[in-house]
């Protein structure tokens, strides 16, 4: 055997070890067990401590508050949205108490009027709306159903009422367009309002022959518009706009 | 799968190969040199040598020493592979009461002060001139008080943003030391271990997603609450929204309110040139959002 070859074996062994030791030292452990990381990150990080208990878990002790709320209007919204995280509470119920928010500023969190919600949410003007009455003297949170039908569309269709009052239509009831069953009220999303179905409708008012007001503006029903129906061009509640 | 001895085998072929190609130039020294063999001089040896020197420490390192000794790690009755989570935003439903951006911070032990968001709300308002007015005051968790009236408004609208979690994630690309990674049942996480804090993940990310801890000195970002995950619950920003905006679960079964959310609604993603593949899915989305 010539005498560079145990030479050279030698120094291969060198490499060789030092590169098993310093991959050895320098990768942590479970490095690459499932992918490109430490798979231990992902038990550490699995193994947090949770702050909320989720409503299942309150469902167990409060059943017939539950059950109460299922069945209402809040039936989405979970207990510890009002109530905070209870997490601790679910562990030590008798030491760890949770909050019931009764002050008259947290209910708006959800319902004051602000044009950005979705219209139809319920929202109303917190300094108009009973001032200084607390919500929960109307209102049970866990069945949140008025205790007698509101007087005013505007009581949900905030956005909708808020501009027909600065339009032409201001002085028209909603009811003049939209005939509603007294159920839609109490039940709004089964029994749903009507609305008109042809631009003959709006020709009660609007058409030359139309017997209204006289500074009503006018049109030719048969030639104006052609083929469209009204609300495709005029938005009804905020006709200026058309 | 192919074995440590396979490997071990193959990496001793090159030495083979290197001893073989030293033989003929003993020859030459001796003077004795079989007609048709190529002459190795000293100088190819030994770029053969050094290229073996080189691959074999290289294959070796492949084997590493906890690959032998078998274990698995993992939470106990939880199949990460039988997993593969999707969250759904309904931008229709969304009343901007910042519940969602409170419970977050709770449950994740994010910094209360502002600029630390794992979600957060944005208030859009398009104005008749074209105008996009987003704004959203310290992520929406007070509330949005005071509608902007600056220009008249045409439309405006709440939307909810978090991490993406996306498939092909810059975040995970860039990272240098691999601190940052997909989970196989499709979640994006930080190993706060093993995070240097360079931050280029908070850079790349085109969502704006990530933060940069201030005590921790690491990048931070939304886990879809992995802790719940592996218990059964949903985030904590699902379990608290009030309206139902936010609805989470798995992208592949049928049954899920997920797969529910994404057949009966027209499904948009943030950025979609971006191909990120984000794996949350907005309903409603209007187009001025971004």
């Amino acid at each position: 055997m010539p005498q560079q070859v145990p030479r050279l074996a030698v120094l291969f062994a060198v490499l060789v070890v030092g590169f098993v030791v310093a991959r050895e030292s320098l990768v942590p452990d479970t490095f690459g067990d499932v992918g490109h990381y430490r798979a231990a990150a992902v038990t550490s990080i699995a193994a947090r401590e949770k702050s909320y208990a989720g409503h299942r878990e309150c469902a167990d002790c409060h059943d017939e508050i539950a059950e109460q709320r299922l069945a209402s209007h809040h039936s989405g919204v979970a207990c510890e949205v009002c109530h905070g995280p209870g997490a601790a509470h679910s562990e030590y119920p008798d030491e760890v108490e949770l909050p019931a928010p009764r002050e008259r500023g947290f209910c708006p969190l959800c319902h004051r009027y602000d044009p950005s919600r979705p219209t139809g949410f319920p929202q109303i003007e917190p300094v108009a709306h009973n001032p200084l009455e607390p919500c929960m003297s109307c209102h049970d949170p866990h069945a949140p159903e008025p205790p007698e039908v509101p007087e005013e569309c505007g009581a949900c269709h905030g956005q909708i009422s808020r501009l027909k009052t600065v339009s032409h239509h201001v002085t028209l009831d909603c009811t003049t367009c939209h005939a509603t069953e007294e159920q839609h009220k109490i039940t709004p999303r089964l029994v749903r309002p009507g609305k008109p179905v042809d631009r003959g409708f709006c020709g009660t008012c609007h058409d030359e022959d139309a017997d209204s007001q006289a500074d009503i503006p006018r049109i030719d029903l048969a030639t104006h518009g052609e083929d469209y129906q009204c609300w495709q061009c005029h938005y009804p509640h905020y006709p200026e706009t058309g | 799968m192919a074995g440590p001895a396979d490997r071990v085998e193959a990496c001793l072929q090159p030495t083979d190969e290197v001893l073989a190609g030293a033989r003929p130039s003993d020859e030459v020294k001796a003077g004795v040199r079989p007609p048709g063999e190529r002459e190795v001089d000293r100088r190819e040896f030994l770029e053969q040598a050094l290229k073996a020197g080189l691959g074999v420490p290289i294959l070796l390192g492949v084997i590493r020493i906890q690959d032998l000794v078998a274990g698995d790690a993992g939470q106990e009755g939880y199949e990460p592979g039988e997993h593969y989570y999707g969250m759904g935003v309904d931008v229709g439903r969304c009343i901007g009461c910042g519940m969602c951006a409170q419970a977050c911070k709770t449950e994740n032990d994010v910094p209360l002060e502002p600029h630390y968001f794992n979600t957060w709300i944005e208030r859009y308002v398009i104005q008749t001139d074209g105008a996009v007015v987003v704004d959203s005051p310290n992520g929406g968790m007070d509330g949005f008080p005071g509608a902007q009236s600056e220009g008249e408004i045409q439309r405006t609208f709440f939307v909810p943003k978090l991490c993406n979690h996306c498939e092909d994630a810059p975040c995970v690309q860039v990272c240098p030391v691999g601190a940052t990674f997909t989970t196989e049942d499709g979640v994006v996480l930080v190993d706060e271990e093993y995070c240097i804090g360079c931050s280029y993940c908070i850079q790349a990310c085109p969502y704006g997603a990530r933060w940069f801890h201030p005590e921790k000195h690491v990048a931070a970002k939304c886990t879809f609450c992995y802790h719940r995950l592996v218990e059964g619950l949903v985030p904590a920003c699902v379990e608290v929204c009030p309206t139902g905006a936010r609805v989470f679960g798995e992208v592949e079964h049928r049954a899920t309110p997920l797969a529910r959310f994404m057949r009966l609604n027209e499904i948009q993603v943030l950025k979609p040139h971006l191909n990120t593949k984000p794996r949350v899915y907005y309903a409603n989305l209007d187009g001025e959002v971004r």
